[in-house]
């Protein structure tokens, strides 16, 4: 393999592992303020949608993605209030959003645009575009170094450098800031937090709703910038690698990176060859497809390393029980 | 203290979330510029008018039964068994390669040994997930998601590198030989003399398995001692472990009993229907079961009602599909506000009802009988038992 190969691969790596990025991200604010989500799918798909659609009317990426985003929020507030107001179970109302999502998506593109589900190409500004760094030409000419920094680095989109941005702000923010320690706090004992007069519900619906903004990011990123327009189900299960990426990293932002990064070079890997031939043995596709959920069984199962989630995760909180 | 009565929580509670789930829903067919009552019109003409529209919409029923029961099993011992999709999957890899490799004279004795080859499939699918949970405290939820897309990967993998016959393009087993064919409601009414009944509908056999499968989970739950240990460690696992309950062996059990009766849908939907393995046999029927197990209430016959019901839809949005411009997908959006209202926002519903009735029993019980002279009223109320 030379290296044009090996940065073929490792640009496809980072492009694919960025909506798992932000949808990993948005999961981690939620649950470490204890709201399960394993509706990350919907939410990204319902901003798939919606971003595109609303791009392809008027033209303009950055409306598509305020559409994107607002919608995926509206879920999140479903979602808010299913699992803080009325104390319902947040795994059902995950299960419920990811349904919601794949029907309501069909039947609005089916209704507006007459494509069988899908929305028309996007077009120019409709889309995001690659940003070409700066020096990304004059250096392209120093060997090794060159192609790497005009191959891997620049000529991503905006939305790339976002996420990858949002990584230490998010670390800064959980960890650096009153809003963090109080946000962690109450994933762990929100009675505590309760008792120090800051209200619970108010922090809880907050963590849902920066959910509801990444994931609302994730997916327009899919749909105006990995890919040009929406088809039906086109999340393909990347908000549930998002969440076993989660796990993976344990609840923690630059582990995050990691995990996300390595199931992004999964799938640029399973995209790239269909069966890898070591010449003993062959690995087949399918492998490379389950190996995302194969590790993270592995690790939930405590074997190496135990995933501990946010202790008070999954529960409603009544005050003064 | 009970606020409600029971028939209120076991039947005022669903119907209302069911009700509100069709008025958003009607919303939804108006959005888009279609007629609710023409919508409904043509589902129940499509379903309940037409013998085929039964023999149809029984076979989804059947595929419904046996997930919702899987999915309430595990609601029984507090788990939440996702993995039913999975477990399907693999189940009809069972009951393919029972098929497939062994050879029956007889439906009748390809039936139950089919059964038990999708059931243990199923189950063997559902344990590793059931033991991470007892002996390690994964959570199941999150292992039965990854067990669905590693059974969707090591499907896709048999079909096109092991079962697929030579020279075949498309994924999928060869077809059963002739002795593994289940009758059909059609062939059943042919033979009673009625060639036109139930024509060309996939409904088989495996339904009156399904209810069996009911009746025995009804037994299981309610009338033996394992029952009672899985629903003691439901209530309370604390309380369970200090009356000598094994929690690790309840666990274990009641995911196996889950993946088991998911595994056993393959019967209907491959060895009935399909008479081969294919890709996405399982049409989201294992996600359904969720649904289906919600608003049943977790009971054999809430599961059968609540299963009659999906069924009905499932056919009713095929006809909705062929014959107006609204696609399949309003069923799965109509499936979504089941799960949320049933659910999700259950405390939506009830927690007013409660209010209700705690106020009409306050107010009522004051008005029903003459207070006697001296008495107060409250102390009334209170002393009632």
């Amino acid at each position: 393999m030379d290296l044009a190969t090996v940065l073929q691969v490792l640009d496809s790596s980072v492009r694919l592992a960025t909506p798992l990025l932000l949808a990993c991200l948005a999961g981690l604010f939620s649950e470490r303020a204890g709201i399960f989500d394993i509706g990350l799918e919907g939410k990204m798909l319902v901003a798939a949608f919606f971003s595109a659609a609303v791009a392809a009317v008027t033209g303009s990426v950055w409306i598509g993605l305020a559409a994107g985003i607002a919608a995926s929020l509206v879920l999140a507030g479903v979602h808010g209030l299913a699992s803080i107001t009325f104390r319902g179970n947040q795994l059902i109302s995950g299960v419920a959003i990811n349904f919601l999502a794949a029907g309501m998506t069909v039947l609005i593109a089916q209704d507006w645009f007459q494509q069988g589900g899908r929305t028309p190409s996007l077009i120019g500004g409709a889309r995001f575009t690659a940003v070409d760094l700066p020096f990304s030409g004059a250096l392209s000419g120093v060997p090794v170094v060159g192609p790497i920094y005009a191959e891997l680095i620049s000529g991503h989109t905006i939305l790339v450098y976002l996420a990858i941005l949002l990584v230490p702000l998010t670390w800064w923010v959980l960890f650096r800031t009153r809003f963090g320690l109080r946000l962690r706090a109450v994933g762990e004992n929100p009675a505590a937090v309760d008792t120090a007069g800051v209200s619970v519900i108010g922090l809880r619906f907050a963590a849902v709703a920066i959910c509801g903004v990444l994931c609302g990011v994730a997916g327009a990123y899919l749909a105006t910038a990995l890919q040009a327009g929406f088809v039906k189900e086109m999340t393909a299960g990347r908000g549930f690698i998002a969440l076993a990426a989660l796990i993976f990293a344990k609840w923690r932002p630059w582990q995050a990176l990691a995990a996300c990064l390595l199931f992004g070079f999964l799938q640029a890997i399973a995209l790239r060859y269909q069966n890898i031939d070591f010449g003993a043995f062959i690995i087949p596709v399918q492998f490379m497809d389950a190996l995302p959920y194969i590790l993270t069984v592995v690790i939930l199962a405590g074997f190496v390393g135990k995933a501990i989630p946010p202790r008070a995760g999954g529960e409603p909180y009544v005050k003064e029980r | 203290m009970d606020a409600m009565p029971k028939w209120a929580e076991i039947v005022l509670v669903p119907v209302i979330s069911l009700i509100l789930a069709g008025v958003l829903s009607a919303l939804v067919i108006l959005a888009i510029g279609e007629s609710p009552s023409a919508a409904a019109w043509l589902m129940i003409e499509g379903t309940l008018l037409r013998s085929s529209g039964w023999g149809y919409m029984l076979y989804y029923t059947t595929n419904f039964i046996f997930t919702g029961l899987a999915v309430s099993v595990a609601f029984h011992a507090r788990l939440f068994n996702i993995g039913g999709e999975g477990q399907a999957m693999v189940g009809g890899l069972g009951v393919s390669l029972v098929c497939l490799y062994l050879p029956f004279p007889h439906w009748a004795m390809a039936l139950p040994v089919a059964l038990a080859g999708g059931a243990l499939f199923g189950a063997l699918w559902a344990a590793v997930p059931a033991y991470l949970q007892a002996a390690r405290g994964s959570h199941v939820v999150i292992t039965t998601i990854m067990f669905n897309f590693i059974a969707a990967a090591l499907l896709n993998y048999m079909l096109v590198n092991v079962l697929r016959p030579d020279g075949s393009m498309d994924p999928s087993s060869s077809a059963f030989p002739e002795g593994t064919h289940l009758p059909t409601f059609n062939d059943m009414a042919a033979a009673l003399g009625f060639e036109r009944m139930f024509r060309a509908a996939p409904a088989n056999v495996s339904f009156f398995a399904a209810l069996i499968a009911c009746a025995g989970i009804w037994l299981l739950i309610w009338r033996t001692r394992l029952g009672y240990e899985i629903r003691a460690h439901g209530h309370s696992e604390s309380a369970a472990a200090y009356a000598g309950i094994s929690s690790f062996r309840i666990i274990v059990i009641a995911m196996l009993i889950s993946g088991g009766l998911a595994g056993a849908m393959a019967i209907n939907n491959v060895m009935g229907e399909a008479e081969r393995l294919v890709l996405n046999a399982v049409e989201g029927a294992g996600f359904i079961g969720i649904a289906v197990a919600l608003m049943g209430r977790s009971h054999p016959f809430g599961v059968l009602l609540a299963a009659l019901l999906f069924g009905f839809l499932y056919q009713g949005g095929a006809e909705l599909a062929l014959w107006t411009k609204i696609p399949r997908e309003l069923i799965v959006v109509i499936q979504a506000l089941v799960i949320l209202f049933t659910g999700a926002l259950d405390n939506m519903v009830r927690m007013p009802l409660e209010k209700l009735f705690a106020a009409r029993s306050r107010g009522g019980g004051a008005s029903a009988r003459p207070v006697p002279a001296g008495r107060e009223v409250h102390s009334d109320a209170g002393g009632e038992g």
